[in-house]
């Protein structure tokens, strides 16, 4: 009897364990937040409270906290946190209404836009900051300076099978290549792929890519032959180890600066950065009170995360834009 | 013994404490099955799934690995490749350098000496993995391109030589308790019959605690195919077909850490290919077992 009963129990208790288990094993792997988190928390002072949640590019991520830890010093009961699952993945969980902030470093596409609309989640657009997309090899590459777009393609396209320097230009040495680059959910990936190969997404497919550009950062640093590119930022933060291309996009070769991003003339590669914002989030006075303090302080913040800031006039299109969306 | 004092062998009342206790125990030896019934469950299903939709065939003999790429290519090999050799380097290093120090600790070592190496053998196995890979990756490739061999920054050989330091204490540590478990009569005899003390070592207690320290390597051998952190970090995260240890290769496991901290969305064939990739992995730890399994049972030798 006493056997029977034992087993009977022991039985049951492993059925409750294998549902319990098949349970868990379906809904892991989206709802985290991926590619690590910046959470910075404060206390005292400020008459706001709340937290506001963003995620998205990991090249728009080091402005969002940059903005979030200024913010935090005046309003330090709002809790910010940025996560950095690149473009395409923050737009996933933005249209899941997990999120209040998409980082974005191109315009929502048409098909995120689709999803979002049929969630009942309706984003709202603010250019923050330029970028000019740096294309960067090791301090000790003493043979290039300046590449074309073709040439670009040339390495990067699909199906290329170039493995030395010597292939991109003759004068160049026989050094081989080596390429790091943004992985397939980055907006950084998106765009240059656009951009330099004429399709999003087309690109070969045998190089380093990793979502987190400090990967790529050592990588090139510590490869005479690397070859890699990122947003501008994680360059200027990187002076030291790496050197950037200058790029001729057909009208002479121009190196990735502020200036140039800001006019247009670092071609293709410069591009806008942008924050998008759930319209029911916006309602949020903490919310609000974020996205105003960012455009208020956009340039020192741009200039201390070390990105490239609005101009004026694309400044007052954003704040209007803001004014128009809360209806102030 | 007074007369009159009936001893039973049954208790009157139902002890219900005790049945308690049984099942509790029972519970607790449960849970380690359940849950690797669970792990095979959670890990088999979405891998099934994914084989509907990419053959089988295609992905164990595809030699490109590029799933997250237009067009997507599924061909595991390159992954199975990258783990063979960083374990087979790992093992390399982890076997005869484990199985040296077991020897010097039972056989040579002082009892001051062993004192000291012990313990020192403890704190290697206790270094997080992590550190681990930051130590292949700023110290081992630097040391490398120092001695003049031409590695990439990110390769297999530091990742490597690195796992196998790690493995090591775990080889001795096994081995060497394996050694210690041989009886003294055995070395006594061989003294006896006028073996030196290098004889006694490989040919009477190495032979004699085989099964013991072949245990150890297969152990160690699980460990080098599942370690994560090292070859993320140092070993790079491009599949590439490749037996040349000085360039970058991608492990299995790396992939499937930088696939799933990514964020592929949920129920994709992208997010399948973590668990085929997981489940491949299993099927090869557990093949590694079973062989072991086998090999200790053929070579105990047993002495009671």
């Amino acid at each position: 009897m006493t056997n029977k009963r034992g087993t009977i129990t022991r039985i049951a208790l492993l059925c409750g364990l294998l549902v319990l288990f098949a349970g868990c094993g379906g809904g892991r792997g989206d709802d985290d937040e991926a590619g690590g988190t910046t959470a910075v928390a404060g206390t005292g002072g400020g008459d706001l409270s709340g937290r506001i949640q963003a995620d998205g590019s990991s090249t728009v991520g080091p402005y969002t906290t940059a903005a979030a830890e200024k913010f935090q010093a005046e309003q330090p009961n709002v809790q910010v946190t940025v996560g950095v699952s690149g473009t395409g993945g923050g737009f996933e969980r933005f249209c899941r209404g997990e999120t209040d902030l998409s980082n974005a470093s191109r315009p929502i596409k048409d098909e995120e836009a689709t999803i979002c609309t049929d969630a009942g989640i309706e984003a709202v657009e603010f250019q923050v900051a330029n970028d000019a997309l740096t294309v960067v090899v090791n301090k000790d590459n003493d043979w290039v300076d300046c590449l074309t777009t073709a040439q670009l393609k040339k390495i990067w396209e699909p199906g290329s099978k170039v493995k030395s320097w010597k292939e991109v230009d003759p004068s160049f040495p026989d050094e081989e290549m080596k390429l790091f680059g943004p992985g397939t959910d980055s907006g950084t990936f998106d765009y240059f792929t656009d951009e330099i190969n004429g399709e999003e997404g087309a690109s070969r497919s045998d190089y380093a890519a990793s979502e987190d550009d400090n990967t790529t950062v050592t990588g090139v640093a510590g490869e005479k032959g690397g070859l890699g590119y990122f947003g501008f930022s994680y360059f200027e933060e990187n002076q030291d180890t790496l050197k950037a291309l200058e790029i001729d996009g057909g009208d002479g070769c121009v190196a990735p600066s502020v200036a140039a991003a800001q006019d247009g003339t670092y071609k293709p590669l410069s591009r806008p950065l942008f924050i998008y914002v759930k319209q029911e989030s916006l309602a949020r006075p903490e919310v609000e009170a974020f996205l105003r303090f960012l455009l208020e302080n956009e340039t020192s913040i741009a200039e201390a995360s070390q990105f490239v800031p609005l101009t004026d006039e694309q400044l007052t299109k954003a704040k209007s834009d803001l004014d128009a969306a809360t209806g102030a | 013994m007074t007369a009159g004092v009936e001893v039973r062998l049954h208790a009157r009342r139902r002890r219900y404490g005790e049945d308690v206790v049984k099942v509790l125990l029972g519970v607790c030896a449960l849970i380690s099955v359940a849950t690797t019934v669970g792990i095979v469950v959670a890990l088999f299903l979405p891998a099934f799934e994914f084989f509907g939709e990419v053959s089988v065939v295609d992905f164990f003999t595809g030699t490109e690995w590029a799933p997250l790429f237009e067009p997507a290519r599924f061909g595991v090999l390159p992954l199975i490749s990258g783990t063979l050799l960083v374990t087979s380097i790992a093992s390399l290093v982890a076997m005869p350098l484990g199985l040296g120090a077991a020897i010097y600790l039972s056989e040579y070592a002082g009892p001051r000496t062993r004192g000291f190496l012990k313990p020192a053998l403890e704190v290697l196995a206790g270094i997080p993995t992590i550190v681990f890979g930051y130590f292949a990756l700023t110290f081992m490739t630097p040391l490398l391109r120092d001695l003049g061999i031409q590695v990439d920054i990110f390769n297999t050989l530091s990742a490597g030589l690195v796992m196998g330091v790690m493995l090591m204490p775990i080889v001795a540590s096994l081995s060497e308790d394996a050694m210690a478990a041989v009886p003294r009569d055995l070395r006594d005899g061989a003294y006896a019959l006028g073996s030196t003390k290098l004889q006694v070592a490989t040919r009477i207690v190495v032979p004699a605690a085989v099964s013991g320290i072949v245990a150890s390597f297969v152990l160690a051998i699980s460990r080098a195919i599942g370690e994560t952190m090292i070859v993320l970090i140092a070993m790079g995260q491009q599949a590439k077909l490749t037996f040349d240890p000085r360039a970058a290769a991608e492990a299995m496991t790396a992939f499937i850490a930088a696939t799933g901290a990514g964020d592929v969305p949920t129920g994709s064939i992208e997010y399948k290919t973590i668990f085929a990739v997981g489940a491949t992995l299993f099927v090869l730890t557990l093949v590694m077992n079973v062989v072991a399994i086998r090999l200790v049972r053929k070579y105990r030798e047993v002495y009671e």
